[in-house]
């Protein structure tokens, strides 16, 4: 038996300490989830693709691969640089180099989910909509759900960044910060095969 | 690193002393006591209404074209959407959050030693989500067109466009409102799963955790590994519905079995969510009462594994008429087979720690008992409906609907019962009185045989499930099937009338029930040594240390029957 700090400063058990915070580990077990979810969209739009129908469909305009591949790499980028951050952060907490791989990555970040934004503007003018054909509502569906994650993913590194710079960012909410872009960016090159690269 | 859980924890109001306004104790708490009563007092409220809803539209299939009281004359419409809704308010708004809700919230911090979940804020946001859910739900009664009349599976095409379902308004509200309570169970599964992973007491080792902690937090990754295919689905169907889209409309180059894929893959791993805390409660329940270590703790622990595991392979059992492949119903034949396997290796080992035990046969304990037997009955009609064969000639037919209420009924009805007055004086500081709690269990199981034993037989008879007067079908309208309704029907009105005794224990008992101390039952697990109603905090300055497992009874050579955890050893 022993008691407790009162003022809660330390931790009740300081003498055990758990393989992963509790912030990261609670972010994994998400993570897994997002990835059971991802997998039914994507079984989902595996089964319609293995359908009758000519994939893709004639007179649908085809996705801007080569401009995706380009924005992939600016994706890939900014997870490697948030990767750079948490190890800065880990060796010299909120130093001035911290707080710029951080605002980089999160630079980068907003790149991707505009020049998707851009890109979705421009396929909706040459006619591919949620209703034009499975093809449209299966690109949106997928490639919306990865866009709505992007820019949560986002707004947690915008909230780091000022933590950071307030001083009062612990090392365990980095770290599910960083697993969550981890599965954001990660999940990219899987999406971008099977949809635009079909 | 568990500072963050203190951080976050909102404890600021404990340790300054000052009394708490009404909003922050009851309304907006963190505390996961009073999340655990808002999730139970929320599931109850909407047992009455899915209660409710059962009594009306049983009263038609008994007296097709009376009127009912309390309703009037019920139509066709309007049937469908009681029945919907009963499934659907049954499943996800009761057992969901009484079962894995309320008593994980409950039992975990207590059981495992610790002042509160480990993300408190997330905890109330599950709540208030939740809450949110159930209010979309009871609004989609209300609106144009009624509630949502498309069956809890909500297949398409008949969930998918209005003018089959005829509940324009109702259909879309009734996704949301699914959507919203997973997503507050999805936030809950991650606490639970992080405080046990983490927060547990010192000396708490991995085989010292009460089996009903390791049968919530299995249930929970169940539910985290299932649920995503279910808000997919629930998402596509959203679009079918409202922006025109036709990802399950064959018309459009869709295909309406995948949203029956998508729902049952979610679907079936939820049976077993909702199954593993109430084997849990009816295991911690029978140890406690029987005075003897729980029989096989370890193989119950591993093969409720394997039971979670083989559950992800078992889904299209659901779907053998939806023209699934032959082979890959032989296939799902198969794993639906097996699964009963871990099942019953479960219940046996309940019942063999019965064996040779000083049985105390308190309410708790019968209702324990109780879910052992009726639930062994709607497993074992569960393997004849798993065989293709068999399920070609019973699917949709009344003998799915009593197989799946004799699994359902003991779970989140009987076993919750049992919990209710096993944890009771923990909640409350005080017991339910004993021989109103007697009445109460005599008149709920031997009333809910009652309604569906004559269910099975009319299934068997080929009497299908989704009819809504009997009588414009000359083959189902005979007087010796017409009398079994009947007696159904009135079996399931006295069910409903000895709830009142349940309610009005619970609430007298609240203010003159006996009081209870901090261990009524003598048993061993941590809960037991926290003050009842355990305080903000719950263990007060001195957090309890494990020696030993939770189900050290009748250990030879102690004057007391039983060894709490926290005990130091006697040489120390």
């Amino acid at each position: 038996m022993k008691t407790i700090d009162p003022s809660f400063a330390e931790p009740i058990d300081s003498d055990r300490s758990p393989a992963l915070s509790s912030s990261a580990l609670g972010i994994l077990v998400f993570i897994v989830t997002e990835l059971m979810f991802f997998a039914a969209l994507i079984s989902a739009y595996l089964i319609i693709k293995a359908g009758p129908e000519a994939w893709p469909p004639a007179g649908q305009p085809r996705l801007p691969i080569e401009a995706s591949a380009v924005n992939s790499l600016i994706l890939f980028a900014s997870g490697y640089i948030l990767f750079r951050g948490y190890r800065s952060f880990v060796k010299e907490g909120n130093s001035e180099g911290t707080v710029k791989l951080v605002r980089f990555c999160l630079l980068l970040g907003v790149v991707f989910v505009a020049v998707q934004g851009f890109e979705w503007v421009r396929l909706v003018g040459f006619g591919l909509t949620m209703t034009s054909s499975q093809y449209g509502a299966f690109f949106y569906l997928i490639v919306g759900t990865h866009g709505i994650h992007a820019i949560g993913a986002l707004i947690g590194i915008w909230r780091l960044y000022v933590k950071l710079r307030a001083g009062i960012l612990r090392q365990s909410s980095f770290q599910g910060v960083l697993f969550f872009w981890y599965f954001v960016v990660g999940i990219w090159p899987i999406l971008y095969v099977l949809v635009y690269l079909s | 690193m568990a500072e963050v859980a203190h951080a976050e924890v909102g404890h600021d109001d404990h340790h300054d002393h000052h009394e708490p306004s009404f909003w922050s104790k009851y309304v907006f708490s963190t505390d996961h006591k009073m999340i655990a009563m808002q999730y139970m007092f929320t599931g109850m409220a909407m047992a009455l209404i899915g209660g409710f809803f059962a009594y009306v539209f049983r009263m038609q299939l008994a007296f097709p074209g009376a009127s009912i009281p309390f309703w009037g004359t019920l139509s066709p419409a309007a049937y469908n959407s009681l029945v919907t809704n009963h499934g659907t308010i049954m499943i996800f708004w009761v057992a969901m959050p009484v079962l894995i809700a309320a008593m994980g919230n409950f039992l975990i911090p207590l059981m495992i030693g610790c002042d509160d979940m480990v993300f408190p804020r997330v905890n109330r946001l599950s709540y208030q989500i939740f809450l949110i859910s159930a209010i979309v739900l009871i609004i989609s009664f209300f609106v144009p067109g009624g509630g949502f009349g498309g069956a809890w599976t909500a297949y398409p095409p008949l969930s998918a466009k209005a003018q089959y379902n005829a509940t324009p308004f109702g259909a879309p509200l009734w996704l949301i409102a699914v959507t919203l309570e997973i997503v507050a169970f999805l936030l809950g599964g991650i606490n639970f799963i992080t405080t046990v992973m983490n927060a547990r007491a010192k000396g708490m080792r991995m085989y010292d955790i009460p089996i009903i902690v390791w049968m919530i937090v299995i249930a929970s990754i169940l539910f985290m590994c299932s649920v995503g295919p279910l808000i997919a689905g629930a998402v596509m169907l959203l679009f079918d519905q409202t922006l025109g889209t036709g990802f399950f409309d064959g018309a459009a180059g869709g295909d309406p079995v995948l949203w029956q894929h998508l729902f049952w893959f979610f679907g079936h791993p939820e049976v077993y969510v909702v199954l593993l805390p109430a084997m849990g409660i009816v295991g911690e329940i029978t140890c406690t009462f029987a005075r003897k270590k729980l029989f096989a703790y370890k193989l119950i622990l591993y093969s409720t594994i394997g039971l979670g595991i083989l559950s992800f392979f078992v889904w299209a059992h659901h779907q053998f008429i939806s023209g699934v492949d032959p082979r890959a119903a032989y296939l799902f034949t198969t794993t639906t087979l097996l699964i009963s396997i871990p099942v019953a290796i479960v219940l046996f080992a309940y019942i063999a720690t019965l064996y040779g035990g000083s049985i105390r046969f308190t309410t708790a304990m019968l209702f324990a008992l109780a879910f052992t037997g009726e639930f062994l009955l709607g497993g074992v009609t569960g393997i004849w409906l798993g065989s293709s064969g068999v399920d070609v000639y019973l699917h949709d037919t009344y003998f799915v609907l009593a197989h799946f209420h004799y699994t359902f009924v003991p779970i989140a009805i009987i076993a919750t019962f049992a919990a209710v007055y096993y944890w009771y004086p923990k909640m409350f500081g005080r017991k339910m009185n004993e021989t109103w709690g007697k009445i109460h269990f005599w008149g709920t199981t031997v009333s809910f045989n009652g309604i569906f034993i004559p269910l099975f037989i009319l299934g068997a008879g080929g009497q299908h499930r989704r009819i809504y007067n009997f009588q414009h079908y000359p083959d189902l309208a005979g007087a010796d099937m017409q009398d079994m309704r009947v007696f159904a029907t009135l079996s399931l009105i006295v069910m409903l009338a000895f709830q009142v005794i349940f309610i009005v224990n619970f609430f007298v008992s609240l203010k003159r029930g006996e009081k209870a101390g901090n261990n009524p039952w003598k048993a061993n697990t941590l809960e037991w040594v926290a003050t009842s109603p355990a305080p903000h905090g719950n263990f007060g300055p001195v957090m309890p240390e494990v020696y030993r497992g939770p189900y050290e009874y009748s250990v030879e050579g102690r004057e007391e029957d039983y060894w709490p955890q926290n005990e130091k050893p006697s040489d120390s």
